[in-house]
């Protein structure tokens, strides 16, 4: 099977700062990437260029994504093509109910994929299932979009999204930060079930502490805008006992050796 | 330097229009009702006197700054068609008699009470809904103390309370709650000057809900006013809808006086006519009152809509909530100005005033004004004022779920549009206010799913 996503020498700016300068990946069906790194290391940036914030101007590199070039697209044609971004910080939208931003989300996709829309009852019983799944309240469909949601919440709610559309690439932007170890374990298990042969995952943090329950199959360290290091699973405890330190030390003789 | 005044042409404009309203009176006040009646007859010429000293409302008043009416209105005003027979009719929005609202309705047509477009249901004992008009030339002399009450009015109040020809007379007296609402809707059908005047009287204890309806395409010029007086403990539920065509020029004052306790919940939604100002006032005359006035204004193209609002906490423990929501697309200005007074030993009064406004192009502009006037210490006063465009986040977040980015801009726009909405109580008016604000948004997306 060809790459889901092909990532070659990307750079970019925010207001002429270079965040990203030079990355390179390769995602293939049924992987799982991690991406750490330290605070400003790019790796939210890297996230959202992929889902196509405009507020990021990419100067220089190539995205392909199942085998067509990413980058020249609307963030709307990449979602409907099954490219997904857990928010780091979902948004609150006062006036927007949950329920109707998942139903119209969904049949956009659907719409895009040549699929009938689904009606009110198929989506609400669809809806339910994956609800229970994120152990969530109904009634937090009928709310506005994460608004008043508690933290965990609304990390609930991004992957509750995740689980309907059922994307073909997911990328997780710090989908544990806040979360106590329940809601983590919640999380992790919502993620794990939609690993899948078919689909590939890009999990963005921090701490390896969401590695334990989603055990990825690489793991990328970020410094200053370039992957430096890349390995197995063993590379996030190497770190968790090392530090970030030890990776900034290194990232200047990682970069001469390109 | 030039010493000599020149007239300015907007001056000129409102001069000739005062000019013609009192060519016009002495013809037209004997037929006036009322004017059989020396308290009303007085009143009128009042009235007209204090409008005289004024003339139309220019930019160099401070309450009219944005909103030169000299210009605009006073071009129109009282002008009478040249050729009656030419005189366009336009269809009557029939539509705008909101007939699965249920409940009461006096409707108007060009001013006039049109008996067979209204409909009034049974009424419990000393209930009145009926033409202000006729009430006039039956017994003035019963109206005269609160037609008399004119405080907080301006000089187009003045004006309207001069040539006042027909209206709604709506008396509930004490212990009654009208469970069905009260819908006044004033239809424009020719180009003509209408001054509509609306009388509210609440007894104690007593509750009902009214809805003032301003519609039709026609290029009517109205100059409307409403008083309502709540006594004591009365709760009234009370929305204007200014529906009007693009053609149309609309000038409005809402005026409450509230007794002991009683509860005011209004609500001014303004979406159509080029020029509308509206005022609306509350004055506490007792204590524990409470009143809420929400507002909500789209405007595009050239469209003007000012909103002045101004609540006087005159007695202790008041509370006074206010929310204003514009959206203001094309070359549009919306104009707020909320103003609170807290009286001298109105202790314990709680205020809070917000206003926000959207601007969906370049070229709009919104001015926005709170003013606080607090002269008691134990208060609490609150408010605060935001002009904006939509949020860049809220958009990348819905365009990430896959809405292109014109349906998730109707989307945040709808949203900030109907939240205004929600404080409505009355479902079926709730419907009818989102369908008339939803006809005036671009729609991308079927969005009256959203709620």
């Amino acid at each position: 099977m060809p790459p889901i996503l092909e990532i070659r020498g990307l750079e970019a700016r925010v207001d002429d700062k270079p965040i990203l300068r030079g990355i390179d990946l390769t995602v293939n069906p049924g992987e799982v990437h991690a991406i750490m790194g330290p605070n400003g290391s790019g790796k939210s940036t890297l996230a959202q260029v992929l889902a196509g914030r405009e507020t990021y101007a990419v100067t220089a590199g190539e995205v392909r994504y199942l085998g067509a070039d990413l980058l020249t697209r609307a963030p709307e044609e990449r979602a409907r093509e099954g490219l997904f971004l857990a928010f780091q910080y979902p948004v609150e939208i006062a006036g927007v109910s949950n329920v109707y931003l998942l139903k119209a989300a969904l049949n956009a996709a659907r719409r895009h994929r040549g699929e009938p829309e689904l009606d009110a009852m198929d989506f609400l019983a669809l809806v339910r299932g994956k609800l229970k799944a994120m152990e969530m309240p109904e009634d937090l469909i009928y709310r506005s979009v994460n608004e008043g949601f508690s933290g965990g919440e609304k990390k609930r709610n991004e992957i509750l999204q995740m689980a309907l559309l059922e994307p073909k690439l997911a990328i997780l932007d710090e989908a544990d930060s806040g979360l106590d170890i329940d809601a983590l374990q919640v999380v992790a298990r919502g993620i794990n079930a939609l690993r899948a042969p078919g689909r590939a995952m890009i999990v963005v943090t921090h701490y390896q502490r969401l590695l334990d329950y989603v055990v990825p199959d690489f793991v990328h360290v970020l410094s200053q805008g370039r992957i430096v290091r890349s390995g197995g699973k063993e590379l996030a405890l190497e770190l968790e006992s090392r530090g970030y330190g030890w990776i900034d030390d290194a990232a200047p003789a990682a970069v001469r050796a390109q | 330097m030039n010493t000599a005044v020149r007239e300015r042409p907007s001056d000129r404009a409102g001069r000739e229009a005062l000019e013609r309203a009192l060519a016009a009176w002495p013809a037209i006040a004997p037929g006036l009702p009322g004017m059989h009646a020396s308290g009303i007859a007085k009143l009128r010429e009042n009235a007209l006197a204090r409008f005289r000293a004024s003339g139309f409302p220019t930019a160099r008043d401070e309450e009219w700054k944005y909103t030169d009416l000299s210009a605009l209105t006073a071009r129109s005003f009282m002008q009478v068609p040249g050729d009656v027979q030419a005189a366009t009719t336009e269809p009557l929005p029939h539509h705008a008699l909101f007939d699965d609202l249920g409940g009461h309705r006096l409707a108007f047509v060009d001013g006039r009470h049109a008996p067979e477009l209204s409909s009034i249901g049974p009424l419990p004992d000393g209930v009145r809904i009926e033409s202000l008009g006729a009430a006039l030339l039956r017994d003035p002399a019963a109206l005269e103390t609160w037609l008399a009450d004119s405080r907080g009015h301006s000089a187009m109040a003045a004006l309207n309370a001069a040539f006042m020809a027909d209206g709604a007379l709506v008396i509930v007296p004490a212990a009654v709650e009208l469970a069905e609402p009260i819908h006044l809707v004033f239809l424009g059908a020719t180009a003509s000057t209408v001054q509509p005047r609306n009388l509210i009287v609440v007894g104690e204890h007593s509750k009902c809900t009214l809805i003032e309806h301003y519609a039709g395409s026609a290029p009517t010029f109205t100059n409307a006013l409403t008083q309502a007086f709540l006594a004591r403990d009365a709760d009234v539920e009370y929305c204007k809808l200014q529906d009007e065509g693009e053609r149309a020029l609309h000038v409005g004052g809402t005026h409450v006086a509230q007794a002991q306790g009683s509860r005011f919940a209004g609500h001014s939604v303004s979406l159509g006519a080029s020029l509308a100002r509206h005022d609306v006032t509350a004055i506490f005359d007792g204590e524990r009152c409470t009143a809420t006035l929400d507002g909500l204004y789209l405007a595009g193209g050239r469209q003007h809509v000012d909103h002045h609002t101004r609540i006087d906490h005159a007695q202790p423990h008041g509370t006074s909530r206010e929310h204003f929501r514009g959206i203001l697309d094309g070359r549009s200005r919306g104009v707020f100005n909320g103003r609170i007074v807290v009286h001298p030993g109105a202790q314990q009064s709680d205020a809070w005033l917000t206003s926000r406004n959207l601007l969906l192009s370049a070229d709009a502009e919104a001015d926005t004004k709170p003013q606080l006037e607090i002269y008691a210490d134990d208060v609490k006063c609150a408010h605060g004022a935001t002009v904006g465009q939509l949020d860049e986040n809220e958009l990348f977040y819905l365009r990430s779920r896959g809405f292109d980015a014109a349906a998730a801009r109707s989307v945040l726009t709808w949203a900030f549009a109907r939240s205004a909405l929600d404080a409505i109580r009355l479902a079926p008016l709730r419907a009818h206010l989102e369908r008339a604000c939803l006809d005036r948004l671009p729609q991308a997306l079927p969005l009256a799913e959203l709620a």
